[in-house]
């Protein structure tokens, strides 16, 4: 049973992971007051760069790095466009999550019959080997770590630096921000580049890690829940990672509950993240209204002008 | 009046181009189409029709002039593909997915002189045939496989929609591995798609921790089968040979091979025999056939596997021969008696006696 | 000055299609004359354009009410879905009742039920402030799981082998063709009406000029007197029911029956549709038809050139991007001046 909860535990991590990173980056794009749409989009590019860099090379250091540039380069385009060239953000998202699903797959046809070397757990000698701390603390995949330490580093930047508050205040006030001298524009187009740096990680994490292979649209989806994740953690990056485990554990204990012959409705039971997020959505703003703290950023989605 | 006056123009420059092109027929070579339902590279069923595809080109040469279309949306879009096929001169389309049932049938109906073949669906016209395979002939075999090389006594099954296909396989495989071994359990996971390897990966995973150590699987990636290599368990490949992703996991796959059947039916196209058919073929006919058997396999498994294929290919022996009650307890077939595939098989909608899960809604 | 963006957009769209093309190793003039030319030239190749433009011109005509409003409903998607399954469960209730009546009961049921799922946002928006971006959003999975639940479930065919898909709908559940020997359907001729009932409503009548208002400048809007909340009802109950109908005329049109992958991403390509016009309920008839002509001519050169068909989600992705980029440079200008005067003044 011990072991079954260990277990039960990496396999959350596995399926949690990737929504960490997208859901991270997401999350400090929105506090700027960027909605960016092409999460998905982000994310399939850097799995697929990630595995063919992989494939070529067989060095993971190299793919990881070539998965975060990839969605940086899609984060660029999207930052030119809405940041440059003031487009709508709805809009551009959705161009960009169209425009990465047919260039991964495009690119990717010649990588869907070959496998590569996964990225593996790390192995501390001694501390790994410890009953019931080893695995739960010190045997996941060094991505898992650094998906931690992300969101942890995304806290601190928000919460305790001077640039962290600037951003902070572009987000709920890019006029105002604006009117006392801070650069909006720079804050947002280098706020959307980490969120496409972050979200090639959740895709290659996908495509590396989770299964190392490359097949069209593998990312089924989970840039939307990652979206759904950023508005449930209520723009808190610690709550991030407690939405992504209940999201990840929905999943992965359900399947759990199959193989113990539970009876499980799937499709309502899959329903739950998004229902749960809107209630999430409601409560927050019922909170809200109290306490007088706004939660989400204000000017989310809002095209900002400077000459306005 | 304009638009008018210009798709007459249109069809009358079309016309001339079909006398055009059918005034040279006789040593044109037969063209044929395959719709596929996902891409070519999931190495699982779009993968092995397109396999067939390459067999009838290989045996056929320049006689044959094959179209392929992948990924195409099951609904008005694949109505439309079969439509644009037909136009280009296609004498006989293939659909490969049970969701193209209604479009292939409306687009047979469009044109009457094209030949449709539809597989695993059941409507049938003077110019569709439908095709599908026993696949739980190889479910069959790879259940008592597990049922001897299982060590927990727990058999994991990623099953992808509760349809009669994938149910006459679980029941198939279970009975199997009932036979040769009474303590055998089986895990059914849904996973409700059939083709998420993210999902398939997770479920695997689940099912081993769960105490599995072999996984048999209905849905197409190649997902579950590196999990099991990763783990150090047994697996089974579907509908390709995946060996390449499970070296050491793969036990032997059910392969689905299409490729004799699609060039007999596309040479009876070329020699005017083409009638509309209903095929359910297995072993015997060599529609469902099996990756080599792995390394691993002791002696004794390896000589019951060899024979139970051979008996399917002889055709003595029937996966489903009575006595078999069903989950309820209810008898199903007496001593002796296999079902006749309508309905028992083909509408297929409850487990065998001591499956211990329930078939969703 | 209205076209010109439309045309770089394409014109950059083309070149760049030809860059990939040359990098895949493909007849670049070949490939391009499959995927938009040969989709023009037969009469078949042509009305399955207005098939496929149908749905999208439908549900783009909504949404572009709402953005004139601010009101971002991205979930068109979800809408169309639970129009689908409300208005086929009608239909599949009456299953082999003949009368005129079925088809127009069950498209009223689809609208209320498109409706109705929107107004979800809606309320959630003016009751508690919640952003109808993510609400919309997340609704759509849920429908799309919610179908997948139904076929799976209540509605499936009882003589279907267990196959998750429902009964085809009869005669009287069918939408009837307007176009003989074709698939276009009475759909299409009612998205045309509703374009131009749009485009008055927007400009004539004082509800939609209401709308155009709040969403251009709010605070003037609300001087005015103008209800906010109003509009984001309006806008969301316009849009939803919309989508709601094009699910059914989707459903009773060409697919004939409910199946689970009924919702293929037309509500996302919709906000597409919309946006190349400009909002512009007249423009949305031409832009439907051009990603209509997107869709066909990447199947097209699947067939022709065995492309994958991932080119049409590539091809519309630039060409939305040349599109924002190209309207905004070419804007830009007039903003640029018009705010300097008011500097000025």
């Amino acid at each position: 049973m011990n072991e079954l909860f260990i277990q039960i535990v990496l396999g959350i991590s596995i399926a949690s992971t990737p929504l960490i990173f997208a859901a991270i980056g997401e999350l400090v794009v929105e506090r700027s007051g960027v909605l960016n749409l092409g999460l998905e989009g982000m994310m399939i590019v850097g799995a697929i760069t990630g595995f063919a860099v992989q494939f070529h090379y067989n060095n993971v250091v190299l793919a990881v790095l070539a998965s975060i540039v990839a969605g940086m380069m899609l984060a660029t385009v999207f930052a030119f466009l809405t940041q440059v060239l003031l487009t709508n953000h709805v809009a551009t998202g959705l161009a960009l999550t169209l425009f990465g699903l047919g260039v991964s797959a495009f690119w990717g046809r010649s990588y869907s019959k070959v496998t590569v070397d996964r990225i593996d757990a790390i192995n501390i000698p001694g501390l790994s080997d410890l009953p019931v701390v080893g695995p739960l603390v010190f045997s996941y995949d060094p991505l898992f770590y650094l998906s931690i330490m992300a969101v942890f580093l995304v806290w601190y930047f928000l919460n305790k630096t001077k640039k962290g508050l600037i951003l902070r205040a572009i987000g709920d006030n890019h006029d105002a921000a604006h009117a006392i001298g801070h650069k909006v524009v720079r804050y947002r187009f280098l706020a959307i580049l980490f969120g496409g740096a972050m979200a090639g990680l959740g895709g290659v994490y996908l495509s590396l890690v989770q299964v190392p292979i490359w097949v069209e649209g593998m990312t089924a989806g989970r840039g939307w829940i990652a979206l759904a994740l950023v508005v449930f953690a209520s723009w808190q990056p610690f709550k991030v990672i407690v939405g992504a485990l209940i999201f990840g554990g929905i999943s992965i204990l359900q399947l759990h509950a199959q193989g113990y012959g539970v009876n499980v409705d799937a499709q309502y039971l899959s329903m739950l993240p998004y229902l749960m997020t809107i209630i999430v959505l409601v409560t927050l703003r019922v909170r809200s209204k109290s306490k007088s703290d706004r939660v989400m950023p204000h000017c989310l989605g809002k095209v900002f002008h400077s000459t306005q | 009046m304009y638009k008018k006056g210009l798709t007459n123009s249109i069809k009358v420059f079309m016309t001339s181009c079909i006398l055009f092109v059918s005034s040279g027929a006789a040593a044109e070579p037969t063209k044929a189409a395959f719709i596929y339902i996902g891409p070519t590279g999931d190495h699982g069923w779009t993968y092995q029709h397109d396999v067939g595809a390459k067999y009838v080109k290989k045996h056929m040469g320049d006689d044959v002039e094959i179209t392929t279309v992948e990924s195409v949306e099951e609904g008005p879009d694949a109505e439309r593909v079969m439509a644009q096929l037909a136009n280009k001169g296609n004498e006989i389309i293939f659909t490969t997915s049970f969701g193209y049932m209604n479009p292939t049938l409306k687009a047979a109906k469009r044109f009457p002189n094209v030949k449709f073949e539809h597989a695993t669906g059941y409507k049938r016209l003077d110019n569709i045939s439908t095709y599908s395979a026993r696949f739980y002939e190889g479910r069959h075999v790879i259940g008592k496989i597990a049922g001897k090389m299982t060590k927990t006594n727990v058999i994991g099954y990623i099953a992808s929609f509760p349809i009669p296909e994938v149910i006459r396989g679980i029941n198939a495989s279970y009975l199997a591995a009932k036979s040769v071994n009474p303590d055998i359990q089986i895990k059914i996971v849904w996973v409700f798609s059939w083709f998420d390897p993210g999902k398939e990966a997770d479920a695997a995973k689940a099912m081993i921790d769960q105490g599995a150590d072999i996984i048999m699987q209905h849905t197409d990636s190649t997902a579950a089968m590196m999990m099991a290599e990763e783990n150090g368990m047994y697996a089974f490949g579907q509908a390709s040979d995946m060996g390449s992703f499970g070296p050491n996991a793969q036990l032997t796959a059910i392969i689905d091979d299409w490729g004799p059947y699609y060039l007999q039916r596309v040479q009876a196209v070329r020699n005017g025999t083409w009638e509309s058919i209903d095929t359910f073929d297995g072993v015997r006919e060599g529609m469902v056939a099996f990756a080599p058997l792995s390394d691993r396999l002791p002696a004794d498994v390896r000589a019951m596997a060899l024979q139970d294929i051979g008996e399917l290919a002889a055709g003595t022996l029937h996966p489903f021969t009575g006595p078999i009650n069903k989950q309820d307890g209810s008898a199903w077939l007496a001593a002796g008696e296999t079902p006749p595939m309508f309905p028992d098989l083909l509408t297929m909608d409850f487990y065998v006696e001591g499956i211990d899960s329930k078939i969703p809604q | 000055m209205v076209f010109l963006s439309p045309i770089l957009a394409l014109t950059l769209t083309a070149l760049s299609t030809f860059f990939i093309f040359f990098l895949a190793g493909v007849d670049g003039f070949g490939a391009f004359y499959v995927l938009f030319i040969e989709p023009l030239s037969t009469q078949y190749n042509f009305s399955e354009m207005l098939v496929k433009a149908a749905p999208l011109m439908m549900i783009a005509l909504g949404l572009s009410v709402g953005f004139r409003a601010g009101v971002w409903n991205i979930g068109a998607e979800g809408q169309y879905t639970v129009g689908a399954i409300v208005g086929g469960a009608v239909g599949l209730y009456f299953y082999e009742v003949e009368g005129f009546w079925v088809l127009p009961l069950m498209s009223l049921a689809a609208i209320v039920g498109g409706m109705l799922y929107a107004g979800i946002a809606a309320f959630l928006r003016t009751k508690f402030q919640v952003n109808e971006i993510l609400v919309t959003l997340m609704l759509t999975y849920v429908a799309i799981l919610l179908l997948s639940a139904m076929v799976h479930g209540p509605l499936r065919d009882p003589d279907g082998f267990n196959f998750p898909e429902s009964r085809l709908f009869h005669d009287s559940a069918t939408l009837p063709i307007i176009w003989e020997g074709t698939r276009v359907h009475i759909g299409l001729a009612l998205a045309v009406i509703f374009s131009f009932l749009t485009y008055f409503w927007i400009k004539k009548h004082i509800s939609g000029m209401q709308i155009n208002i709040s969403g251009i400048a709010p605070r003037a809007a609300k001087f005015a007197g103008f209800d906010e909340n109003k509009a984001v009802w309006l806008s969301l109950l316009v849009s939803g029911g919309l989508a709601g109908l094009a699910g059914l005329l989707e459903a009773a049109g060409p697919v004939g029956q409910l199946v689970p992958h009924l919702p293929t991403g037309y509500g996302f390509t919709a906000i597409i549709v919309a946006f190349l016009a400009r909002l512009n309920p007249l423009g949305i008839i031409f832009s439907s038809l051009l990603i209509a002509l997107t869709y066909i001519g990447g199947e097209n050169a699947q067939i022709t050139y065995d492309l994958p068909s991932s080119i049409t989600s590539i091809f519309q992705g630039m060409l939305l991007f040349y599109f924002l980029a190209c309207d905004v440079l070419i804007r830009h200008k007039i903003i640029f001046n018009f705010s300097k005067n008011i500097n000025h003044e």
